[in-house]
Formats: C-alpha cells, sequence, structure tokens
C-alpha cells in the first residue's frame, strides 16, 4: 500500500547525461529540451497489422531454430502494455531482442569470447491483445561484459521497443531479471532514479510457470499519457 | 485511482541491428520498417533524405537508429495499419547509421504536405547506445516559404532554428534533402521535450 501523504515520484526516466556510462558524455544534447505545445503532441503513432507478426515471432526458443533446440533456461515472458490510468493499449506493437544464455549477442560487431547458439536469433516482436497482453518465450540471457569500465558487466537483460498509439508512447527499454547480483555495478541500470529501478525488474510469477516447461515472469509496460485523464 | 508510474527508458545499446533493422543489417529476420516510406505508385514529390549523425568530437555515429513518421504529399497520416507488403504511403521509416559509407542515412519518401497551420516536416525519433532516453526532432524543408510561420519553428530560439532545416540538393536527378544531426557543440540540434 502506498503511504497517501506520500506524493509519488513521476520523474522515472535517466537523465541523458549520466558519467558513469562514458557513451553519454558525448552522446548527450547538452542544451535544454524545447517544450512542444500540446496540439503538437497529438500525433498518432503508425499502427501495425498482423501480417507483420511471423509464426514463431512470439517464440524465441523457435524462430531461430537450424538444428536443433536453443540451449539454456526456457522462459516464458509475459506483462501488459497500458497507460498510465491501467487502460490497456490494444494492438502495439512489441519488440525483443536479447543476448543468448551465454551472454553471446548474434551482433557482428560483438566480440565477447562466449559461444554463438546456431538455433538462437534472439529476436523477435508480437502485438498486444484486447487486455493490452503480450507473453513470449525465450531463453533467459546470460549476462556479458563491456568496455565502459574495468571489469564492466551488464546484468541479464532482455530489450524492449515499444510503439504506442501517441507519439509521446514511444519506449525503448530494458528489462531486468529480480535479485541480480550486477544491478549495483551497472550505470546502465544505475541511471534510473533510485525509487523507478524496481519498474525495470519482471517479477518471477511461480502461478504463471508451465509445469515441466519453462519459468514465467512478468513485466509490464506503462506508457506516457501524464495529461490525459480517463475522462477528458 | 492512483496514475501508474512510466516504465523508465534504457538506451537502445550497439545491439540493435538484428532485432529492430534486421534486413538492413543483412540478418536473417524480417524488419517492420526500412528506408522506403513509399512505393513506385505513391502520389507526391519523391525526395531522398540524407544524413549523419555526428557526436561531440565531431565523430560520426556509426550505431544510431532513427525513426521517421510524416504525413503524405496531402497533408494525411497514413490511419491504417503497415502491413508486411508495405504498400502506397507508409509514412514511417526505421535504418540503423551503420550500413552505409561514412556512416549515412537515406531515406526514399515524398515531400509531406502542410498540416493544420504548420509547414511540411518529418517528425524523428533519434535512438543511439549512449542515448539513455531517446530524442526526438523534426525535419523542415529549406524550400517552404511557410517555415516563417511555423509554431513549433517559431518557439525555437531563431538562432537555433536552422538546425531543423534540411538543405535542398540535387543529385543524379532527385531531389534531396540534407539533414545531419549533431548532439553537441555550436550545430547542436534542438531536441524536444514532447512529454511535459
Amino acid at each position: 500500500m502506498t503511504n497517501k501523504m506520500e506524493k509519488t515520484d513521476y520523474n522515472v526516466h535517466p537523465p541523458h547525461l549520466c558519467e558513469g556510462y562514458k557513451s553519454t558524455i558525448f552522446r548527450s544534447p547538452t542544451k535544454p529540451l524545447v517544450p512542444v505545445a500540446s496540439m503538437l503532441k497529438d500525433i498518432t503513432m503508425p499502427a501495425f497489422g498482423e501480417s507483420v507478426i511471423r509464426q514463431w515471432d512470439n517464440d524465441l526458443t523457435k524462430n531461430g531454430r537450424r538444428n536443433g533446440e536453443p540451449i539454456g533456461e526456457r522462459i516464458k515472458m509475459s506483462g501488459r502494455v497500458t497507460d498510465q490510468f491501467n487502460r490497456p493499449l490494444q494492438n502495439v506493437l512489441v519488440e525483443v531482442w536479447q543476448a543468448n544464455s551465454a551472454g553471446r549477442y548474434i551482433h557482428k560487431a560483438e566480440i565477447h569470447d562466449a559461444p554463438i547458439d546456431p538455433n538462437f536469433l534472439g529476436a523477435g516482436r508480437m502485438l498486444t491483445d484486447n487486455e493490452g497482453r503480450y507473453s513470449f518465450y525465450t531463453i533467459k540471457p546470460g549476462a556479458y561484459p563491456w568496455g565502459n569500465h574495468h571489469n564492466a558487466w551488464r546484468p541479464n537483460h532482455i530489450h524492449f521497443s515499444v510503439i504506442g498509439r501517441q507519439f509521446e508512447q514511444r519506449l525503448v527499454t530494458q528489462m531486468y531479471f529480480p535479485g541480480d547480483p550486477l544491478f549495483e555495478f551497472d550505470p546502465i541500470f544505475q541511471s534510473v532514479p533510485k525509487h523507478a529501478r524496481e519498474l525495470l525488474i519482471a517479477k518471477f510469477r511461480m502461478d504463471w510457470t508451465e509445469p515441466e516447461f519453462a519459468v514465467a515472469y512478468e513485466f509490464n509496460i506503462v506508457m506516457s499519457g501524464a495529461n490525459k485523464t480517463p475522462f477528458e | 485511482m492512483e496514475k501508474l508510474r512510466e516504465t523508465p527508458s534504457q538506451t537502445v545499446g550497439p545491439f540493435f541491428a538484428y532485432g529492430l533493422t534486421a534486413v538492413q543489417y543483412s540478418y536473417d529476420y524480417t524488419s517492420i520498417a526500412d528506408d522506403r516510406l513509399v512505393d513506385l505508385s505513391t502520389d507526391g514529390n519523391r525526395i531522398i533524405i540524407t544524413g549523419c549523425v555526428y557526436d561531440g568530437q565531431g565523430k560520426v555515429v556509426p550505431d544510431a537508429m532513427i525513426e521517421l513518421w510524416q504525413v503524405d504529399g496531402s497533408g494525411q497520416y497514413r490511419t491504417t495499419p503497415l502491413e508486411k507488403d508495405r504498400e502506397n504511403f507508409i509514412g514511417f521509416g526505421r535504418l540503423g547509421t551503420g550500413t552505409q559509407a561514412g556512416c549515412q542515412f537515406c531515406f526514399t519518401t515524398v515531400k509531406p504536405g502542410a498540416l493544420d497551420g504548420q509547414s511540411p516536416h518529418i517528425n524523428v525519433i533519434l535512438f543511439m547506445r549512449g542515448s539513455l532516453l531517446h530524442l526526438y526532432t523534426r525535419i523542415y524543408f529549406d524550400d517552404e516559404k511557410s517555415n516563417e510561420k511555423d509554431p513549433l519553428l517559431n518557439s525555437v530560439p531563431s538562432e537555433r532554428r536552422h538546425t531543423l532545416i534540411a538543405k535542398q540538393s540535387s543529385r543524379n536527378g532527385n531531389t534531396e534533402y540534407k539533414f545531419d544531426i549533431y548532439m553537441q557543440g555550436d550545430k547542436e540540434t534542438v531536441f524536444f521535450d514532447v512529454k511535459n
């Protein structure tokens, strides 16, 4: 229960410049963003039809198979995409990509010395249903090292991209797994205000776990929509 | 009811290509958008939008991703869903900067029409490693008189407006507009706050 005396802090996003994450230093704007009048924000984003989703696009354990099954811990990821008033965003495109169970991305520029899994691509996409729900099977991604600082490792994560209804409802983020010991050492995770970091961590769901098949996690995505109430 | 907190943003990272722009980068996966915002049947004046993204040290950024979203030649956004066989006016484009010489992006589209008293423009969303929160900007065109009356351009300090105006040139008989994006420095591109 939220203490009613405590004001909810809606400032959840990381700053553009976050010196601990070195790439931000020369890639973040130095001048303040220019505010946009409300009429100019009311741009509807593109919608996507069912045809952009292929069979197995919501099953990363199947959509990269060549000669067998991908190696690793099979998991099921599910959740809802809603606005800030808990209203479902229906038929919105959710794209995901991730490393394999050894912590290796299939990306050609990736040089981490961990094996590529010939049966795992690590990318998928889906449309939300009428309740705003999405769901996909995948292999739990491994941690991997990066060059930000000495002995830098990223916590296990899955990248998400969501194209919502309105122009302001565009989100690219990373979802993490509960209890990861690398959280406190990762400047990307730490870039988010402390109170909001929990919003990036999936919840383990025993009740959604499929017996003899896959451990389940829930990750709900809340899209911007701050200035519109349900009654407007 | 109490308003929910948004899901915080995180960087797109360096390895988005096989998921978000797979065909462009020759990965064995499909793409939902690419460099083409129109097909051969689309009405309007065909144009090419090119440019690079420069970091604060003046280096081209080889791992940015750019999304464009615009109205058609008559000033209408596409309202029907985008399908696999992207036909006629698409209006939505997406490219990474890692496949062309010089890390350029190069989109094919039609010149957008005017909309609601605004000068013709294209909405731009920019993502990259090192950007924890995507950035919004706009492409205007240097041959549009109506720029002078555009409400958003006019809300930008006059000395920075030029950063939003693409410059026309002609290449191989095509009308091309150049729109470079500068993250920092004297020419730092204007980015907009659409959330507050």
